[in-house]
C-alpha cells in the first residue's frame, strides 16, 4: 500500500472488479487468483476465455492462470524489479510509451528512464532467468493494448523489496497511460474480507480514519474534538515492530482482536517467546486460537453471521453484514467488548447497534461521509462517496492523481535477502490454497474444505525430487535456519527447479517456523516468499 | 436512440431491442414464456423446447430462447398447440426419471415441479422408467441423483461459462446422455474445485447441497443476505437459516456486485466453523503467570482488563500498551478499537496483520 501511495497518493485498489472482465489485457503478478480470490479468478477466465483479453502472468509457479495465459514470465522467485525495470526498458527503447501522458500527468521520467537503461531483456534474463525474447514480447503486448489491467497480491509484497515492486508496477502502468481509466489500473487484490476497511478506519500507527495523519496538528485537533480526549501526535509501532518491543520489555500489555499472530507471524519461535514476557495478553477470538491458549485474557466474541455491522472489499466498497444466527454462549460482538472495556476505564462507549457507530464513522470520514447503512441495504458503495447524493467511486485517479502528478520512482534490483546455498539449497515460498483460508481457524473446522484438502503439503518440482530421491505422497523434513516441519511431499510441475512452495494453514506443519523474518523497510512486511531451505526424507 | 423492432406478442404491440430473442423481449413486457434449460447468465441453448411458442408463418413452433426479434413478427405464447407441446415435452422429462418429491431437497422451489403444477398436469400418460443410476455420496458437499437430471445442460454452462472451471460436460448419447467430469468420474475423483455453482443453477434435485439434506424445507428456512467473510472480494451470499441453525449457502439470487450470485468453495461450504463446538463462549482469565485459564463473567473480565490496563498505563507509560485490530471485524469495530487505543489508551500503538 505504501507503493502505491507514495507512487499515486492512495493506496487501495484503483479499479474494479467488474472492470477486469472487459479490459484489453490483464497482467497478473503475484496473485495466484484462481485459489485466492476465486471469484475474481473466475472473472479472468471469462475475460479471456470470452471477451478476447490478453493475459500476462508474471509468476515463479505455473499456477493455474498460465493455462489461460497468452504469455507467462516464469522469473526467480525475488527478482520481480529487474522483470519490471526490464518491461519497461523495452517500452522505452522501442518508443511505445504514452508520451503525451507521461508529459501532461506525471513527474520523474527522466530518472526512471537513466535507471532502466541498464535492463535490457538480455540484462534482465542473467537475473531472473526470463528469456529475453518472452519479455520482449510482453512489454510489447502491454505496452499496445488499448487499455490494460494490473492486478497483484501478496506474491508481490511480500519481500523485502515489496514496496519496490509495487512502485515499480506502478512505473509500468502511468508509462503506458493505464491509470485513471476504465479497465486500466494497479490493482492489488486484498486478501482478508475487511483489512481495506481496517487500513480505512485507522487500524494502523500512523493514521485516523481515513487516512488522516496523527502527526498532523489539525487532524489531531479534530479527533480530539470529536472524541473528547487528548492524543498522542507520536505515530505508533508496526505489528513487527510491537512484538519486537514487547520481547524486549518496552511493550508490557497488548490487546488482539480476531488474529493469530502464532500462525501468521514469521519465525513462530521468536513470536512466542516474545509474547511470553508481556505482563499481560489478551486476546479476543472466536476460538481458542495458537495465540489465546498463551494469553491471561481470552474474550469470546461472536462471528460474522451473529452481528451486524459492514466490511469494506478489495474494491473499496462498503457492504453490510447481518445478523442471521444468535452467538453462542456468552459471546458477544466485538463492539460491545471494546465498548464494555472502555466504559470500565472511565470512557464510555455506549453504542445501541453497529448502526450507531457507522453514523460517528461517517462523520469523522470524509471518504465515508456519503454512506448510510440505508444507501447500502441492496447493494454496497464504493469509497471515496464524499456526499449523500455521490453515487461512489468506480475508479480512482480520473484526469488527475490523489497526489497531483503521477510520481516514476527509479527503483534497482536488489536480491532477497536469505538465497539458497550449499547447507539451504532450495528456495520456499509460502501462500494459501483454494481449501482454506489463512491460519486455518475455520475452514479446518469446516467438513467439506478439509475434505478435499486433508493436509499440508510440500509442492516440489520433479527434477528436484529425482534428485533427492523423493517420491509422491512421501513424508519430508523442510529445514530453515530458524527451524524444521513434517509434511508430505507432493510433486508437480507447478513449482519451479529450486523451489518449493508450502501453504500457512495447518499448525502441525506451521511453515512460519522457517520463514525469514526480516521485513521491508516501508512496508514492513516479512519475506514470505524467499528463504532457504534444505529438505530430505522423514 | 437505438432503434426498435416493432413486434406483436399474444396481440399486444412491442418496441423489442435488437438482438434481444422473443423470451426477453416477451419477459420484459410481462409477459409469461415458461422454461426449463434457460439461465439466463449462460448462452442460450434452446435444449428443452419448454419454451416454444407460435410465430406467424414459421414452418413449425419456435423456441423462444433461442429466436432473435425481428420486425413485424406475430407470436402466440398461449394457444393450445404451444400448451400440448409444453406437456408433451415436460411429461417425457417427468417419465424418464425419478422424481419423487417425497424426500427431494428441491421439494417446493424444483423448476419441473413448478411446471408440471403451472401445465396442470395431473400425471405422464408414458410409463415411469428411471435409469437407475446410483446415487454419488462420495463427498461431503454436493449430492448427485442423475435420475432427477432433465439433461438441460444449466450445471455444464455454469461450469463452462460461468466458472470457467472447465470440468463438467456431456457424456454419452441419446437416452443413455449423462452430465459429469470427464471419464464419468465422481466429482471428488476429478478436478472439480467445489464451487458448487453448478448445485445453484439446478432446476431440479439432481444435483443438491449434502449438507442441507434434512435440515429445512424451503419454505421453513429464512434468508438473511450478507457479505462473505473470507477474502477481500466481498462476495454477496444468503444464508439459509433454520432453527437458529446456518444448514445451507447460497449466493445471493439479485446477482449484484460484486459476485452476480457465483461464490468459491470456501463460501459456500466452509460456514461450518459458525456452530462448531470449539466456539469460545465464556471469557476465561489467567489470575496469575502459573495457574491456568479459569471461566469468569463478563463483570469480572471486564473489572480485570480495566484495572490491569490502568496500572500498566500509571506505571510504564500508555506507549508501553500495544493492540492488534483486525482485518477479520467490521469496519465499526475496527473504529471502535483505534479510537479505543487512542482516545482511551492514549497510544497510537495499534496495527493489524494487512502485511501478512
Amino acid at each position: 500500500m505504501a507503493g502505491l501511495a507514495a507512487a499515486f497518493g492512495s493506496g487501495a485498489m484503483t479499479n474494479s472488479i467488474e472492470e477486469l472482465e472487459y479490459t484489453n489485457l490483464i497482467l497478473a503478478t503475484g496473485t495466484n487468483t484462481t485459489e485466492n480470490h476465486p471469484v475474481i479468478g473466475m472473472k479472468i477466465k471469462r475475460a479471456v476465455r470470452q471477451h478476447g483479453t490478453k493475459l500476462i502472468v508474471i509468476d515463479p509457479r505455473k499456477i493455474d492462470l498460465v493455462k489461460y495465459a497468452d504469455i507467462w514470465l516464469c522469473q526467480k522467485p525475488g527478482t520481480d524489479v529487474a522483470v519490471f525495470n526490464g518491461l519497461m526498458n523495452v517500452i522505452i527503447a522501442e518508443g511505445l510509451y504514452a508520451k503525451q501522458y507521461v508529459e501532461e500527468r506525471t513527474e520523474g521520467f527522466e530518472a526512471l528512464k537513466a535507471t532502466v537503461e541498464k535492463y535490457t531483456p538480455e540484462y534482465v534474463e542473467n537475473i531472473s532467468s526470463v528469456p529475453a525474447d518472452d519479455l520482449r514480447r510482453a512489454a510489447r503486448l502491454y505496452a499496445k493494448a488499448n487499455k490494460a489491467s494490473i492486478i497483484y497480491a501478496m506474491g508481490l509484497t511480500q519481500h523485502i523489496s515489496g514496496t519496490d515492486n509495487v512502485k515499480t508496477i506502478a512505473n509500468l502502468a502511468m508509462l503506458c497511460g493505464n491509470v485513471g481509466i476504465e479497465g486500466g489500473g494497479v490493482n492489488p487484490l486484498r486478501g482478508q474480507n475487511n483489512v481495506q476497511g481496517a487500513c480505512d478506519m485507522g487500524g494502523l500507527p500512523n493514521v485516523y480514519p481515513a487516512y488522516q495523519q496523527v502527526a498532523n496538528e489539525d487532524s489531531r485537533k479534530k479527533f480530539e474534538a470529536a472524541w473528547g480526549a487528548n492524543l498522542s501526535p507520536k505515530p505508533g509501532l508496526t505489528l513487527m515492530e510491537i512484538m519486537n518491543a514487547a520481547g524486549s520489555g518496552q511493550v508490557k500489555a497488548l490487546y488482539i482482536m480476531g488474529e493469530n499472530p502464532l500462525m501468521s507471524d514469521p519465525d513462530l519461535h521468536h513470536v512466542k517467546e516474545e509474547l511470553k514476557k508481556l505482563d499481560l495478553l489478551i486476546v479476543q477470538d472466536i476460538f481458542f486460537t495458537e495465540t489465546a491458549q498463551i494469553a491471561d485474557v481470552v474474550l469470546p466474541s461472536a462471528s460474522f453471521a451473529e452481528k451486524d455491522g459492514t466490511f469494506t472489499n478489495t474494491e473499496r466498497r462498503v457492504q453490510r453484514i447481518r445478523k442471521a444466527v444468535a452467538a453462542p454462549g456468552e459471546a458477544k460482538p466485538d463492539w460491545e467488548i471494546i465498548g464494555g472495556i472502555a466504559t470500565q476505564m472511565g470512557y464510555p462507549m455506549q453504542y445501541s447497534s453497529a448502526q450507531q457507530i457507522f453514523e460517528e464513522i461517517t462523520s469523522v470520514t470524509p471518504s465515508y461521509a456519503g454512506i448510510t447503512y440505508r444507501r447500502i441495504e441492496k447493494e454496497g458503495l464504493q469509497w471515496p462517496c464524499p456526499t449523500n447524493d455521490h453515487r461512489g467511486t468506480k475508479f480512482l485517479h480520473k484526469d488527475r492523481f490523489s497526489r497531483g502528478r503521477g510520481l516514476f520512482h527509479a527503483i534497482e534490483f536488489i536480491p532477497p535477502a536469505e538465497l539458497p546455498d550449499a547447507d539451504f539449497p532450495l528456495i520456499l515460498s509460502t501462500g494459501r490454497v483454494i481449501y482454506h483460508y489463512h491460519t486455518g481457524t475455520m475452514t479446518r473446522r469446516s467438513q467439506g474444505p478439509s475434505e478435499r484438502c486433508p493436509e499440508s503439503l510440500v509442492e516440489i518440482n520433479p527434477f528436484d525430487a529425482d534428485k533427492l530421491g523423493i517420491s509422491e505422497g512421501q513424508m519430508v523434513k523442510v529445514t530453515s535456519r530458524r527451524g524444521t516441519l513434517q509434511a508430505r511431499a507432493q510433486i508437480t510441475g507447478k513449482s519451479p527447479q529450486g523451489a518449493i512452495f508450502m501453504n500457512f494453514h495447518f499448525a502441525e506443519a506451521a511453515v512460519n517456523l522457517l520463514t525469514n523474518p526480516v521485513l521491508d523497510p516501508t512496508g514492513k512486511i516479512p519475506e514470505y516468499k524467499v528463504c532457504a531451505v534444505k529438505i530430505e526424507a522423514a | 436512440m437505438e432503434k426498435k423492432i416493432l413486434i406483436t406478442i399474444d396481440g399486444k404491440e412491442i418496441a423489442a431491442k435488437p438482438g434481444q430473442t422473443i423470451l426477453e423481449s416477451a419477459t420484459e413486457n410481462g409477459i409469461f414464456i415458461p422454461t426449463l434449460c434457460h439461465y439466463s447468465r449462460t448462452t442460450n441453448v434452446g435444449a428443452c423446447r419448454v419454451c416454444v411458442v407460435e410465430v406467424e408463418k414459421a414452418r413449425s413452433l419456435i423456441a423462444s430462447c433461442c429466436m432473435p426479434v425481428s420486425p413485424g413478427m406475430v407470436i402466440r405464447t398461449d394457444t393450445k398447440q404451444v400448451r400440448d407441446a409444453q406437456k408433451m415435452i415436460v411429461e417425457l422429462l417427468w417419465s424418464s426419471g425419478d422424481h419423487n418429491c417425497l424426500t427431494c431437497e428441491q421439494n417446493g422451489q424444483c423448476e419441473l415441479q413448478n411446471l408440471i403444477y403451472w401445465l396442470k398436469i395431473e400425471e405422464p400418460r408414458f410409463l415411469i422408467n428411471s435409469p437407475g443410476i446410483a446415487l454419488e455420496n462420495s463427498n461431503t458437499m454436493i449430492q448427485r441423483d442423475l435420475n432427477k437430471c432433465v439433461l438441460c445442460g444449466r450445471c455444464i454452462r455454469a461450469c463452462n461459462e460461468i466458472q470457467v472451471n472447465e470440468v463438467l460436460d456431456f457424456s454419452m448419447r441419446g437416452s443413455r446422455a449423462k452430465v459429469g467430469p470427464a471419464f464419468d468420474a465422481d466429482y471428488i475423483d476429478s478436478s472439480c474445485v467445489f464451487c458448487g455453482e453448478c448445485l445453484q443453477v439446478c432446476p431440479t434435485g439432481a444435483i443438491t447441497y449434502k449438507q442441507a439434506k434434512f435440515a429445512g424445507r424451503p419454505w421453513e428456512v429464512d434468508k438473511v443476505k450478507t457479505t462473505c467473510t473470507y477474502c477481500g472480494v466481498g462476495c454477496q451470499m444468503d444464508l439459509f437459516v433454520h432453527e437458529g441453525k446456518i444448514v445451507k449457502v447460497s449466493g445471493n439470487r439479485e446477482h449484484g456486485k460484486p459476485n452476480e450470485g457465483s461464490l468459491c468453495v470456501k463460501g459456500r461450504f466452509g460456514m461450518d466453523f459458525i456452530a462448531h463446538p470449539d466456539r469460545l463462549q465464556k471469557p476465561l482469565i489467567r489470575r496469575s503467570k502459573n495457574e491456568d485459564l479459569k471461566e469468569a463473567s463478563w463483570e469480572e473480565a471486564y473489572q480485570f482488563v480495566a484495572d490491569k490496563l490502568t496500572a500498566a498505563k500509571k506505571a510504564s507509560g500508555a506507549d508501553s500498551i500495544a493492540g492488534l485490530s483486525s482485518a477479520r471485524c467490521t469496519n465499526e469495530e475496527n473504529y471502535l478499537f483505534q479510537k479505543f487505543m487512542r482516545a482511551v489508551i492514549g497510544t497510537n500503538n495499534v496495527d493489524h496483520c494487512a502485511r501478512l
